[in-house]
């Protein structure tokens, strides 16, 4: 009995990861991609403990799952910085202020 | 099951927690234990917030919306399916069940913690990179479908 609900469980997950396997093919800008990737990242760490749970070795599959959730998480933090740093940069300017301070505080 | 070899380790003696032993002990009759009743009932509620998730991430027009539905019901349905599948799992009361348990406690703590830092980040990301959120009226760019009216 509880092994044909773990069964059901984890064919709803992969099914229920289908959608956000869509968002991910036409996703329009590159952060849709990126958010879908996390999602389907965060079930593959669950749906390894259900797998986990139906073999009779959740003993290990513990440790796959957390292992992969920290790279998940890694890779995503990984990749929203490197998508933040490509604009950013270019619109720094409060150095460029304190110069003409001092010239004024010196003419006055 | 595996949990023998561990057994041996630490002595194999069980803890003896009056009414979860004694919840784990009665069965129904189709065998069932009420913890396991309560690991599935978890699970299907897990398994409904996923569902609003991945509905949510496939209809909804934006970026910051689909955001949205991902990283609320993508964080409650893992914690729900994890601390599920504790229950389900916590049928014998020895070390090593509990040590399985805290292992899982430790999952769901990382993702409850990590979840929404990493939305946080992709969110910013996101808005300094200037995509446009959908506004009334107007169609938006990043929408998936530009229907005429």
């Amino acid at each position: 009995m509880t092994e044909g609900f773990t069964v059901f469980a984890g064919a709803a997950l992969f099914v229920l990861m289908l959608p956000a396997l869509y968002r991910v093919a036409v996703g329009p800008t590159s952060f849709d991609r990126l958010v879908a990737v996390n999602v389907i990242g965060t079930k593959t760490a669950v749906l390894l403990v259900v797998i986990g749970t139906l073999f009779g070795r959740l003993d290990m599959f513990v440790d796959f799952a957390l292992a992969y959730a920290l790279l998940n998480f890694v890779a995503s933090l990984a990749v929203a910085r490197y998508l933040n740093r490509t604009r950013s940069t270019p619109e720094r300017k409060p150095a460029k202020r304190r110069t003409p301070r001092k010239k004024k505080a010196k003419a006055s | 099951m595996s949990m023998d070899v561990a057994d041996s380790f630490v002595g194999g003696f069980s803890f003896d927690f009056g009414f979860l032993a004694e919840a784990s002990a009665k069965t129904t009759h189709a065998g069932l234990s009420a913890l396991d009743v309560c690991g599935m009932v978890m699970v299907s509620v897990g398994l409904v917030f996923f569902l609003g998730a991945a509905v949510g991430l496939y209809r909804f027009p934006d970026f910051y919306t689909r955001m949205h539905a991902a990283g609320k019901g993508d964080t409650l349905s893992s914690l729900l399916i994890l601390l599920g599948f504790g229950l389900i799992t916590l049928d014998d009361f020895s070390m090593v069940g509990w040590l399985l348990v805290v292992k899982l406690l430790a999952i769901v703590l990382f993702i409850m913690l990590t979840s929404p830092t990493s939305t946080h980040a992709l969110m910013r990301a996101g808005y300094e990179d200037g995509v446009e959120p959908v506004t009334k009226g107007s169609s938006s760019k990043n929408t998936k479908k530009e229907v005429e009216s």
